[in-house]
């Protein structure tokens, strides 16, 4: 992930919860795909729900209301909005566990100021047409055609690993002599228990 | 130097690795355009070790396969305990399940510990049960550990002073696979609960108004820890409750210093330390509490005396009224939670105005790992015993474990709440998530020990109030809510 440019969703709504984002009967699966279909599940039944409006059909990005993603861990909240094509959040703030999960994931989270937030969730409800381009290596998020622009902060190691698309496990194993140390240290080595 | 808080104390025990003093980590960085100063102000993740992962059913499929795809093993299955709890029926044991998808991923958690050599407490274990109820019960939770699993209300664990969080999926992996984790250290809030609670009034009732206090996001970012004269009265299963809902204040977790009541509960269980490591390991657990002088970010105090006991009207867990309350006026409320509460009393189908006694149920639940423990049933069955469940009301208890059942019906508990016309099923999370059949009807409305009201939460088009085991049992007797003091006398 380097730039996302595209239409953007306003999801103008606070403390929007991991269980209206997947069902937990959804969680079935023993996959990480095929979940997207069932995002917002309750909330599509709605014919007047933003994600039914054709003109915001195929945006990469979604605004959000304060604490997004509250409530359960599950990473299918990551994987059902991957599943609907979105790459970046942005919004005033975001549940921990969710935001952690997004990176994992791959879906950048920005959190900007609520006067922000809401300037974008009225431009983009008024004129859908609107694309916005963020720019994760210059930390930019700006709308196309100029006319606004905020730099966004996101942690460098994380940035790093964006960017370069690494795994965080194989990066750990680095160290695994430092863990092996740390049990010993600790006398929690595996032949101690 | 100040003191430190316990939650400081158990966070420096376990860091394995900070990237602060690495060279080699901070020159990556600036070949990728992070200057070195930026990197140290910017990087604050530190590797922890991991002392205890509780995995289940639901959260572990996708990372066992990712260890499959890249040949790893689980690197310390001794400290891994696995059950089945989400997504199990509560019924008909014995009988084939009916829910394909479900005996698949089942079988796939039963597939998945035998290939990686992790302990599963399975189906018919005595000891399964909810993955938060089972880890205390059985003595793996211990004082000063770190806890983690793919669950959002690990933070129950912290009632015994163990730094415990919820993680996704793919850090279960990494856990899996490296037993630490990487994380960003949190800041702290002292929630300080002075006074006493009234007769009546629980555990429940008592993180019910904290949140109201705090909010669903007042909790962001930070580990609170629950102090006060309040808290030192709770028992080890209040404790559990009150840690238990930490996130749904949005907080990362949420503990509570080692006591005499914690050592009392632990000693004997069958992972506790024996004889000699036993005294040692409390003079080691006796240091853990925050110093005198230690410092927390934030601070927030409540008077216990003046809690009553709380039910949730709206559809997160800080939309809640005292029960002598009445349903709020969107009118009234703070403008940035006018949305929201509109939205939540057209969801649960309510009139601003309607006192919370008026509000009648279909549904009550009974159970969860906010209020499935032995002493939650014990106080719900006291409130039971030698009544009815109101007509039309349909009541089930779902105990939190195997063993917590087993209690149950040796105390002749499980008798008075068949009695009362409960139904009494075999242990699991059942309807708290609504992800095996155990859910509500669209537009049913149930009392529930359980910790969401999340719009869908125990069944698409259900509406959920959230209540203690003693609220919620005198709802199914009374057939609306009441307060249960009066109920009891």
């Amino acid at each position: 992930m380097s730039v996302v440019a595209g239409r953007v969703i306003p999801m103008d709504r606070a403390n929007v919860d991991t269980d209206q984002i997947i069902p937990a009967r959804h969680l079935k699966r023993i996959e990480r795909t095929g979940y997207g279909p069932f995002a917002f599940e309750a909330w599509r039944r709605d014919p007047g729900f933003v994600l039914n409006d054709p003109r915001y059909e195929g945006a990469k990005v979604m605004i959000t209301g304060r604490n997004f993603g509250s409530g359960s861990s599950r990473e299918h909240a990551v994987w059902a909005l991957e599943g609907l094509g979105i790459q970046a959040l942005i919004g005033e703030s975001f549940a921990d566990i969710f935001k952690s999960n997004c990176f994992h994931g791959g879906i950048l989270t920005i959190e900007l100021p609520g006067a922000d937030i809401d300037f974008l969730v009225s431009k983009c409800r008024s004129e859908p047409e609107t694309e916005i381009i963020i720019d994760l290596p210059a930390e930019t998020v700006s709308l196309a055609d100029g006319s606004w622009e905020r730099t966004f902060q996101v942690d460098p190691f994380r940035k790093y690993r964006l960017l370069r698309g690494l795994d965080d496990i194989t990066m750990t194993l680095e160290y695994e002599a430092d863990i092996t140390a740390f049990e010993r240290a600790t006398g929690q080595a595996a032949t101690d228990v | 130097m100040s003191g430190r808080t316990l939650f400081e104390k158990v966070w420096d025990e376990h860091v394995v690795h900070s990237p602060l003093q690495d060279a080699a980590r901070l020159d990556a960085l600036a070949e990728s355009g992070v200057s070195s100063e930026e990197a140290k102000l910017g990087e604050r993740q530190e590797l922890l070790y991991i002392d205890l992962h509780l995995i289940h059913e639901v959260t572990s499929p996708q990372a066992f396969e990712g260890l499959r795809l890249a040949g790893r093993k689980v690197r310390r299955p001794d400290r891994t305990l696995a059950t089945v709890d989400h997504n199990v029926p509560t019924i008909a044991r014995d009988q084939p399940n009916p829910d394909l998808l479900s005996a698949t991923q089942l079988e796939v958690m039963r597939r998945n510990a035998r290939d990686f050599g992790v302990t599963l407490f399975d189906m018919f274990d005595p000891r399964q049960g909810i993955v938060h109820i089972i880890g205390p019960e059985q003595g793996f939770t211990q004082p000063g550990m770190t806890i983690v699993c793919g669950d959002s209300h690990t933070s129950t664990h912290g009632a015994f002073g163990a730094l415990a969080f919820g993680i996704g999926t793919s850090e279960v992996e990494h856990v899996l696979a490296t037993q630490t984790l990487r994380q960003t250290k949190p800041k702290t809030m002292a929630v300080e609960v002075g006074g006493r609670l009234g007769p009546g009034i629980t555990a429940k009732d008592l993180i019910l108004a904290i949140i109201n206090h705090i909010g669903v996001h007042g909790g962001i970012g930070h580990v609170i820890e629950y102090r006060g004269e309040v808290i030192r009265n709770l028992s080890m299963e209040g404790r559990m409750t009150v840690c238990n809902m930490s996130i749904e204040a949005g907080a990362r977790a949420g503990l509570i210093g080692p006591d005499e009541t914690t050592y009392l509960y632990m000693k004997g269980r069958p992972q506790a330390p024996r004889g000699d490591h036993w005294e040692r390991a409390v003079e080691r657990w006796r240091d853990l509490p925050t110093d005198p002088d230690a410092v927390f970010d934030r601070t927030v105090e409540l008077d216990g005396s003046a809690i009553m006991p709380y039910v949730t009207w709206g559809t997160n867990p800080a939309q809640s009224v005292p029960v002598d309350g009445h349903v709020p006026d969107p009118e009234t409320v703070p403008d940035e939670q006018r949305e929201s509460a509109i939205r939540a009393l057209n969801y649960m189908d309510l009139t601003p105005g309607t006192p919370i006694r008026e509000i009648t149920i279909d549904r009550v639940f009974l159970g969860s790992c906010t209020n499935g423990r032995i002493e939650d049933l014990r106080a719900a069955a006291a409130v039971v015993s030698g009544r009815k469940v109101a007509p039309g009301v349909s009541a089930m208890v779902v105990p939190g474990s195997g063993l917590v059942k087993r209690q149950a019906e040796e105390e002749g508990l499980a008798d008075i709440f068949i009695a009362a016309g409960f139904e009494w099923r075999d242990a699991g999370c059942s309807m708290c998530l609504g992800m095996n059949p155990d859910i509500l009807l669209p537009g049913e409305r149930c009392a529930s020990t359980s910790n969401r009201n999340f719009e869908g939460r125990q069944g698409p088009g259900g509406r959920t109030h959230l209540v203690s085991p003693e609220m919620a049992a005198a709802a199914a007797v009374a057939g609306h809510f009441v307060d249960v003091r009066e109920v009891t006398g």
